[in-house]
Formats: C-alpha cells, structure tokens, sequence
C-alpha cells in the first residue's frame, strides 16, 4: 500500500502536520457534560431544579458544538447573529407553549371533577 | 439541432464567468466572507432548527398537557395511560442483555456513537484544509462507520420499543397490550409513542441523508473529483449538516431521555 500512495499524482508542496488538539480538547469536553448528566439524572429526584441543570448543560454542549465543530464562533458576526437571533425567538415558542400545555392540561382535568 | 443548442451558449457563457467578480452587485462582495455554499447550508440548517425546534416544543405542550408521574406518593412506578412515563423506566433494555434492568445504558452508547462520529467528521474537514486525500479518506470511512452503527442503534431501541415488555400493560378495555404503535401503547398516553416514532424517526431519517453525503464524498474524495477542484469544500458542507444532526441529538437526548 505504501508504494501505491507513491504512483498518485504528487500534489503542489508538501501536506502540513495535522492541528487537532482543539478537537479532542472539545470531544472530551462534551463526553465530561454528558457524563455529569448521567450523575443528575442517578442521584437526583425529578424536579424543576434537576429539569433546569439538564437544560443548561444541554445549551453548553451545543454552544461546543457550534462554535467549535461547525465553526460558528470563527465566522464574522453578522453570520453569527444571523443564526442566533432566530434561535431566541424559538426559546420563547417553547417556554409559551410548554406553560399553555399546562394550562390545558388543568383545564380539561377541572372539566370533569 | 440540438448540438447547436448545448454547443453554442457555452463558449459564451465561460467567457463570462471567467472574469473575476469584483463589484459591490455582481456577486463579488462577501458580507459574511463564507462561500455561498457555506452559507446556503447554514440557513438551511437554521429552517431543519425550526423543523425540529416544533417537534420538541409539540412534545413539552403536549407532555405538560398530562399529569407527570408522582414519585413522593411512595408507590413503585408502573405503566398506566394516566400519566406520561418515567424515561429511564421505558428506555432501560440493552442489546444481549435480555430484560435485564439497564436504565438509559444503551441510549447513553448512541449518544457517545454519535459525539465521536462528529470528531472523526471534524478530522476529516480538517484533513481537507490540509488537502490530505488519505486522512479525509480514513476519517470520513470512519465517520460513515459510526453513522451506521447509530442507525442500527436506532433500529433496535425502534424494535424493542415496538414490541414491548413481556407482562404488558391492562388496557381501558379489559385487554393486555405489549410495546407501541402509533394506535396504542403500554407505556402512556398513545401520544407518547406517537412522539418518539416522529422525533426519533425524524432524526434517524436525517442521519441516514447524512450516511449517504458522507458516501457520496467518500467516493468523490477517492476519484480526485475534490483534489481537482483544488479545495473540500464539499466535505466541509456535509461536515456542518453531520454536526447539527448531532446537535439535534443532543436536544432529543435531554428533551426525551433526560427530562
């Protein structure tokens, strides 16, 4: 196999060492962040409190996700807003729909006592 | 007369597209200063966000709408359509381990099957930077490798849940019903089944595009299509919609999984 790489066309200039430090650096940065969910999810009852943890950790894997892996965070600013303004407003979506579900959740439960 | 048709625009059309574009309104300014690929995929990829963004707000309204499970009232948990279902008592079998009790075990191996498949996808645009056809060869191999393994995941966590627990569930109509379908279902409110086939179907199905990009680029990387153009931008496209499908993994695990 070695002298078959040696018959290929010999591209312009020699290929640079590879630069992936960074990316092992994040992978176990989101291994650490999903195993720390599994500790909340063993050891803590279910409640508001163990709901929230998982919603910040979730939003810190996926800003390593983003801004590392798909290179968001090294893009110009206006890209960088253009994807995230966007996103807030579907924060807002989620928390009106979730209260509303509640809300009807209520609302057909007193219907029938 | 067809050859006068296909012939004739092209010498015009390369005489044209051959000047370099400079001006503010013919497509030589770049405000984000990404490449109209790049940027065409990340607004698709912000309208799949809004796809699945619905999804998952379609299941807390609809999870909100039921009572939850009341664990300080003492009694063990058990499957009824009063309430929705505890995750971790629904997802609990593994692959070879018959019914043994391994509560979020085999979903927590998707999740890490997924995290690594986005590092060798990493790998493999960073080796394109380099124009180094052998690391983007090993690395998308790889990355299509772990891909698969997840859908196979997929296919068994679909399976297991469609054919349930051996003791089942007593139905409002006297009967005893094992697993799911999009009709009825041992663990909750039939919405429940219905949610985890559509989000998780959903997602599977974008892996599954994704499995066949990766292929594609595969290929392409090996006849030198890539190495010709000069640059694997394609392999950096792909790159970001392989990552958000793992982003969105990420949103699903907390949301269906975790919470």
């Amino acid at each position: 196999m070695a002298n078959h790489a040696n018959t290929e066309p010999v591209p312009a200039g020699e290929i640079p060492k590879p630069n992936v430090g960074w990316i092992w650096k994040t992978f176990f940065v989101l291994v650490g962040i999903t195993a720390l969910e599994f500790v909340f999810v063993f050891l803590m009852d279910p409640s508001t409190l163990r709901n929230s943890i998982f919603i910040i950790l979730t939003i810190f894997k996926a800003f390593f996700i983003v801004a590392e892996f798909m290179h968001l965070k090294h893009e110009v600013k206006a890209l960088i807003w253009t994807i995230l303004i966007p996103m807030a407003l579907l924060i807002w979506l989620l928390i009106a729909l979730v209260s509303e579900g509640t809300y009807s959740g209520q609302a057909i439960q007193n219907a029938f006592n | 007369m067809s050859t006068i048709i296909t012939t004739q625009p092209q010498t015009t059309a390369s005489s044209a597209t051959d000047r370099p574009r400079s001006g503010n309104w013919d497509g030589g300014n770049e405000p984000f200063k990404a490449s109209y690929g790049k940027l065409m995929m990340w607004f698709f990829l912000l309208s799949d966000a809004f796809t699945f963004a619905a999804f998952l707000t379609t299941y807390g309204l609809i999870r909100h709408r039921y009572p939850a499970f009341d664990a300080a009232a003492g009694k063990a948990f058990k499957f009824s359509t009063a309430y929705w279902p505890v995750p971790d008592q629904v997802f609990n079998a593994f692959p070879g381990m018959g019914h043994a009790n391994v509560p979020l075990g085999f979903v927590a191996l998707m999740t890490m099957i997924l995290i690594f498949s986005s590092v060798t996808m990493v790998l493999a645009v960073e080796a394109g930077h380099r124009m180094d056809k052998q690391d983007v060869q090993k690395w998308l191999l790889w990355t299509i490798l772990f891909g698969a393994t997840f859908l196979g995941s997929q296919a068994w966590e679909w399976s297991h849940f469609i054919h349930g627990t051996p003791e089942g569930t007593l139905m409002a109509d006297g009967s005893v019903f094992h697993g799911a379908n999009l009709a009825q279902n041992q663990y909750g409110p039939v919405l429940f089944a219905d949610l985890f086939f559509f989000i998780t179907g959903f997602h599977g199905t974008h892996v599954f595009s994704g499995v066949c990009l990766l292929v594609y680029c595969f290929i392409a990387t090996t006849n030198d299509t890539f190495h010709n153009r000069g640059h694997y931008e394609m392999v950096e496209k792909v790159g970001l919609y392989w990552h958000f499908v793992d982003l969105v993994w990420v949103f699903v695990f907390t949301f269906f999984y975790l919470v």
